[in-house]
């Protein structure tokens, strides 16, 4: 872009050619006053505050609508201009309730600070001479969201939340309605509470005025009595939204998206209003024992005492193999490094895990052996320039609901957008094409694309021929899966998927998104293998905007695998059974040995429990009780081990079982990092005191091993960091340091190395990308005459995981308040019901009672439940059958049986 | 005198059917264009001289000339706009409803030159008898492959939507908002329509009269266009009156006819007992003109010298028994009711403007309300606001406060409208 100069008010400026002229000014310090301007959106024009002369011009011009021209010359501030904004601000304050006194944005109210610029007021000498025409506002106030409030009598008209929630959100939720003064703006079906708003809050965050406010949702509060705001990450989804939270007395009273990557200010429901669950009543604050069969109030020394004792016992009488961890996917880097630091140096064996296994095991395990890397291979915000994106496998509007506005925006600048799902998601209506695939079809459909590309000539045989091995054999074995035999399989129809074939390898720029829809099958490994087979052989990786994204689930997954939270391989994916690897750490741990083999995965722990050889479990922060399958299986594990202790922020169903319970702290109560699904090292920062007497899970976990003869000591996170860098190639260049001035995706190997934006750039991690030809096997349990319907499971919008944050947040639970279960109405009729009745739902391995909601989003003999409601836990259904080489359950295909019950 | 927009009309008011149309000259115009080139047949509607008829006088052959010459192989599209709203016009339902195979020519040779294969006639939600004449127009048309085929080079297909909506439908860029299925809200320009326009193509828009036109121009050619008219603006012109005068009507007569040859030739003069003071010559979004504009040419160039504008050619008059406060307040209603509410001045400055004149006519007016009317007129002016809706609606306003200042004045000092 050239720079241009030009003139304001005889000032000689300069700007970026074609550059929006009301931003070029202000950036050069001409203060422009405007109302319905945003950088992110298209200009609207209409409020009229930032009108110009333009030299040669008639009439006037909006800046915000004016491209920077080189030798320009532009009055900004004449008598004349001053005096139409004078009369102009009249105007938007005759239809605005000037009672800026109880309103709750006085001080950060734009139109506020403009009033007073223009010494405009209701009685003041320079009063405003318009009569107050909102007055006449139809239906002035909508409160009926649970998330926030419209007050047209405040409002302005600029457009702005319009704007946001189409253009950067992609919902188009809200408009005006009505003409003319007595115009507002109004959700679809009329109220918000009726709409299809989900409670984003971008609205909120775009208005100038007190037009769209929050609700209070922990006490009313003006910007002024706000102490600090806390630049953080979002303790929900893999996202890692960057959040502002603003701190009055020590509380958290309103959430802000930051303007920054990886989410430029957008936000989700969960991250804006999820908040209340850090201050609530029943946080854990002091440690709980377990003294004749109750869980008591003690004190830290004795709980422990206690825990240090018992574990030594085990460790003592049963050997290290009795002994095992569950890291936590909500855990900060550094507690995770601590914590398997601790499993391996202190307990002295590998078996530590956590719920990545029941996500994305398959994404580590598969990707890594194509790629060398087990992460997602571009960033998250490139998806808004790719020019064909394929999102299988996962409802990306619900569970990563702002990686799914890149989506959007790609799509509203042209791109096309391909789902293949059974389920009708929310992206289906902005798809161009969407196949509906039987559950556990996918390794078929993907080797049916690869054979079209192969057959039409469309694979990129340079990408093969100088990036990749091992093509030939993928050439033969997917040569038997013809478009007509994988419709067979899929129920694709051959035509559409000859079309999805061709525009993914045709387009210039085909990213490939998924979940856990791919993963979470005993095939998962497979399904990953073979979506890094496709985007090879069409050569759609390693460019921006490409690539195979798998998008995790849980805030730090990602950190808790770089982190070595998992029972094969130390921090930085360096594997335990390599020798050089465990005397890097041996040494560095100061310790005499590490264990080289490796240890037991989630499903192996519990079964190892329920066998007799795991006697003793150490659970940081997670919740098998409602997140593992085959839950009554886990229940009797649980109780079966001689010794749980577990360290979380409520007294999670896990908790319950527990024989000690240690009181953590909240990701707004400490200081540390998270990785996000698009490998970015983000910081984490304390915002408000921790309750009672809980402490970070960093600390706790010090104090244990110094319990146990193994003294960590350590003044910060931050130290944890450093350690942590040292041993870790891919985050070598990472320190708290950096992190607070830049955005870091790993890998990161120095000080001064500026992070990888997407990853295979030249040469993939382990040299050439490695095809790795996969055969399609049926799931382990298919429908038959007993159990007649296909259950899959999986996550919604308003809830996280086990909910035990979302249910303890209210607008959250006003937004979706108890489980259910989608099944399509033909369906539901044929069994006698209705949307509402109670389903008994039955599979082999349990039963839970729950409400039908007729949806037509899943295909006829299928059936989704979300797995948060401990009231109806899907997971009593969900079956253990295990991917062999990842060891995820098969979360997505259980057979069951259905029975209305009323 | 040629009329020949409105010849074929007929007495009983019945639309004139294919048969009728083509035995007196019908789609020949058309013919013609299918031998021409899209260029030629743009450079001979230039050449001919025709402005549009919709109320700027924007000439139609410039308009067209702004479509990209180049065709990058995606869709283009011609729209009629046949939402008449205008207050005090009604001249193109005439023409849609009495002779539909004229637009439905008028829009395959537009179609021709633009290079559009499909086409939309917009149509004010009210027209329904219009709607109907069209859409038999068209299936007779297109039954005789004379347009409806694309793929064969005998396009466009033709569209008929009838609107929903309200007065700022049909203003260009806001109609292409509500075809597109939004709100009808005026957009940005430029880009302008020719370049995106309906989904983000090369567009077209013209008004019904515009269109009409166009059939006889390619028949009769260029020349013969411009010789309908005496003066410098080609063609004929429909011209209405409606107010107080002997026959309200709408004529066909040559462009730039003098008010005086439409008000007294025409309508009869002046109702019984009624003194003309005032007319807005082309709606109700033009400036007053007074009673001694009689011998004004009605033509774009004549009127906008005078001090108003041609606009759609049809006047509301104004007559000594009629208060020119109320005529105002009543036009000012309107458009304070018409107003998207996209641009401040026009969603707030049109009520502040109806709040005014109702304290003047219920006898609250206040020292300094004509001044801020006055103000308030020049800060909605062309160029302040969004789109032209509030600089219309400002020109009867301020030339009512040049015109008729005494009965302001009146309505201040006597604290009520004296014609109450």
């Amino acid at each position: 872009m050239a720079r241009v100069s030009f003139t304001i008010d005889g000032r000689s400026v300069e700007a970026e050619e074609g550059e929006n002229l009301l931003k070029a000014a202000r950036e050069n310090g001409v203060d422009i006053p405007g109302l319905c301007w945003m950088e992110k959106l298209t200009p609207s024009s209409s409020c009229r505050m930032c009108i110009v002369k333009i030299e040669g011009q008639r009439g006037l011009a909006a800046a915000c609508a004016t491209a920077a021209q080189e030798g320009m010359a532009v009055t900004a501030f004449d008598e004349e201009l001053e005096d139409y904004r004078r009369t102009t601000l009249e105007l938007i304050l005759s239809e605005h309730n000037y009672d800026c006194g109880v309103c709750s944005k006085n001080g950060e109210c734009e139109l506020q600070a403009l009033a007073f610029r223009y010494d405009l007021g209701v009685d003041q000498p320079k009063r405003i001479t318009v009569p107050a025409i909102w007055k006449k506002t139809p239906m002035p106030v909508d409160r009926s969201s649970p998330v926030l409030t419209y007050d047209a009598t405040r409002c302005i008209r600029c457009g702005r939340c319009i704007a946001s929630c189409d253009e950067i959100q992609g919902k188009q939720v809200i408009d005006f309605i009505h003409r003319g003064a007595r115009s507002f703006v109004s959700p679809s079906m009329s109220m918000w509470s009726n709409s299809s708003c989900d409670g984003c809050g971008e609205c909120v965050q775009a208005c100038p005025t007190a037009g769209l406010t929050e609700k209070p949702l922990v006490e009313r509060f003006r910007s002024f009595e706000v102490e600090r705001r806390v630049r953080t990450t979002c303790v929900y989804c893999g996202v890692g939204c960057q959040l502002d939270l603003w701190i009055k007395g020590g509380r958290i009273v309103r959430v802000r998206g930051a303007d920054v990557e990886p989410n430029r200010g957008r936000l989700c429901v969960k991250g804006r209003f999820g908040y209340q669950f850090v201050d609530h009543a029943e946080r854990l604050t002091v440690p709980l024992v377990r003294k004749d069969g109750e869980l008591v109030e003690a004190e830290w020394d004795e709980a422990l005492d206690l825990v240090a004792r018992k574990l030594g016992d085990i460790k003592a009488k049963s050997g290290s193999s009795a002994l095992a961890g569950l890291a936590s996917a909500k855990c900060t880097n550094e507690e995770n490094y601590l914590f398997q630091k601790f499993v391996r140096a202190v307990l002295g064996t590998n078996s530590v895990d956590h719920c990545a296994r029941l996500c994305h095991a398959p994404t580590v395990a598969g990707l890594g052996k194509a790629f060398g890397s087990g992460a997602m291979t571009n960033s998250i915000p490139e998806l808004a320039d790719a020019d064909c994106i394929l999102v299988t496998g996962c409802n990306v509007t619900e569970t990563h609901p702002v990686t799914s506005t890149y989506i959007k925006n790609a799509v509203r600048k042209g791109a096309t957008l391909i789902v293949i799902d059974p389920r009708r998601i929310d992206l289906v209506p902005k798809a161009g094409l969407w196949l509906r695939q039987k559950p556990g079809s996918d390794v078929a459909w993907i080797n049916g694309m690869i054979n079209v590309m192969i057959e039409e000539n469309l694979v990129d045989r340079e990408f093969i021929a100088g990036r990749t091995e091992n093509f030939e054999a993928l050439k033969d074995l997917v040569a038997s899966y013809t478009p007509r035999r994988v419709e067979q399989i899929s129920g694709i129809p051959e035509e559409k998927l000859r079309e999805a074939a061709r525009l993914y390898a045709k387009s210039e720029r085909s990213a490939i998104v998924y979940a856990m829809g791919i993963t979470q099958h005993v095939t998962g490994t497979d399904n990953v293998l073979s979506l890094a087979n496709l985007a090879m052989a069409a050569g759609q990786i390693g460019r921006p905007s490409t690539g195979v994204n798998p998008l995790r689930g849980q805030n730090n997954v990602q950190g808790a695998c770089d982190m070595g939270a998992l029972p094969d391989v130390y921090p930085g994916y360096q594997r335990v059974d390599r020798s050089e690897a465990a005397e890097k750490f041996r040494a560095a741990w100061g310790v005499e040995s590490l264990s080289p083999e490796p240890g037991l995965t989630v499903n192996e722990i519990m079964q190892g429990a329920l066998s007799g050889t795991v006697k003793g479990l150490y659970v940081m922060g997670e919740n098998p009780m409602l997140s593992d399958p085959n839950l009554q299986h886990v229940e009797e594990a649980l109780k079966a081990v001689d010794f749980l202790v577990v360290q979380d922020l409520f007294l999670s169903e896990t908790a319950r079982l527990a024989d000690v319970v240690l009181p953590a702290v909240s990701f707004a109560e400490k200081e540390g990092s998270f990785t996000n699904s698009d490998r970015s090292v983000l910081r984490v920062r304390a915002a408000v005191p921790a309750p009672g007497k809980a402490r970070t899970d960093w600390e706790i976990v010090a104090e244990l091993s110094t319990r146990m003869g193994y003294p960590m000591k350590y003044e910060s996170a931050s130290e944890i960091m450093d350690e942590a860098a040292a041993l870790t190639p891919i985050y070598g260049g990472i320190s708290h340091a950096r992190l607070d001035r830049e955005t870091l995706h790993w890998p990161c190997p120095a000080p001064d190395h500026p992070g990888t934006l997407f990853l295979h750039g030249t040469k993939f991690s382990r040299g050439k990308g490695a095809f790795h030809p996969v055969d399609w096997i049926p799931p382990a349990e298919l429908p038959d005459e007993e159990y007649p319907f296909v259950l899959s499971t999986g996550r919604m919008l308003f809830h996280y995981h086990t909910a035990t944050m979302t249910r303890r947040s209210e607008p959250l639970n006003r937004f979706a308040p108890g489980a259910y279960a989608e099944i399509d109405p033909e369906d539901l009729a044929e069994l006698g019901g209705a949307d509402g009745s109670t389903l008994k739902v039955t599979s082999r391995r349990g039963s839970i009672e729950i409400p039908a909601r007729a949806s037509p989003r899943v295909a006829r003999g299928t059936i989704f439940i979300p797995f948060h409601y401990a009231e109806a836990p899907a997971n009593m259904l969900t079956n253990d059958a295990l991917d062999p080489v990842s060891k995820i359950p098969e979360f997505k295909v259980a057979a069951c049986a259905i029975e209305v019950l009323k | 005198m040629a009329t020949p927009l409105t010849e074929r009309l007929k007495a009983d008011g019945t639309a004139v059917s294919i048969g009728e149309y083509e035995a007196s000259g019908g789609y020949r115009g058309l013919e013609k264009a299918r031998a021409m080139s899209g260029h030629e047949v743009l450079d001979l509607v230039k050449a001919s001289g025709l402005r549009g008829r919709g109320g700027a006088g924007f000439p139609t052959g410039m308009k067209w000339s702004f479509v990209p010459a180049k065709d990058d192989g995606g869709p283009r599209y011609f729209v009629v706009n046949a939402d008449e709203k205008e207050p005090g016009t009604m001249k193109d339902r005439i023409l849609l409803e009495g002779d539909p195979h004229q637009i439905v020519e008028g829009i395959a040779i537009a179609s021709r030159a633009i290079g559009a294969e499909h086409a939309f006639i917009y149509i004010r939600g009210e027209y329904l008898a219009s709607a109907a004449a069209l859409e038999r127009a068209i299936a007779e048309a297109t039954e005789r492959g004379l347009v409806g085929r694309p793929e064969e080079g005998r396009g466009p297909e033709i569209e008929i939507h009838l609107s929903s909506g309200r007065y700022l439908c049909g203003e260009e860029t806001g109609l292409l908002n509500a075809l597109e299925g939004k709100r009808p809200n005026p957009r940005n320009k430029p880009p302008f329509p020719q370049v995106s326009g309906l989904w983000g193509r090369p567009t077209v828009v013209n008004n019904v009269e515009t269109v009409a036109n166009l059939p006889h121009i390619l028949r009769e050619g260029p020349e013969w266009f411009k010789a309908l008219s005496p003066g410098s603006d080609a063609g004929t012109k429909l011209y209405g009156v409606s107010g107080w005068v002997a026959k309200p009507g709408v004529w066909e007569m040559p462009m730039g006819a003098t008010v005086r040859e439409i008000l007294e030739g025409k309508a009869g003069g002046m109702a019984e007992g009624r003194v003309l003071r005032g007319f807005l010559p082309g709606g109700a979004s033009t400036d007053f003109l007074g009673p001694d504009k009689l011998d004004l040419r009605m033509d774009f160039d004549s009127v906008g010298k005078a001090g108003s504008r041609l606009g759609t050619g049809t006047m509301v008059v104004l007559d000594d028994k009629t208060c020119p406060v109320g005529m105002v307040l009543s036009l000012e209603r309107f458009f304070s009711r018409e107003s998207c509410g996209w641009c401040t001045p026009c969603r707030e400055g049109l009520p502040w403007i109806v709040r005014i004149l109702e304290a003047l006519e219920e006898g609250r007016g206040e020292e300094g309300d004509l001044e801020r009317l006055e103000d308030l007129s020049r800060k909605l002016a062309p160029g302040r606001t969004f789109c032209a809706l509030a600089p219309g609606a400002v020109e009867p306003l301020q030339s009512a406060l040049k015109l008729f200042r005494e009965d302001f004045e009146a309505h201040l000092r006597r604290k009520g409208c004296p014609w109450k």
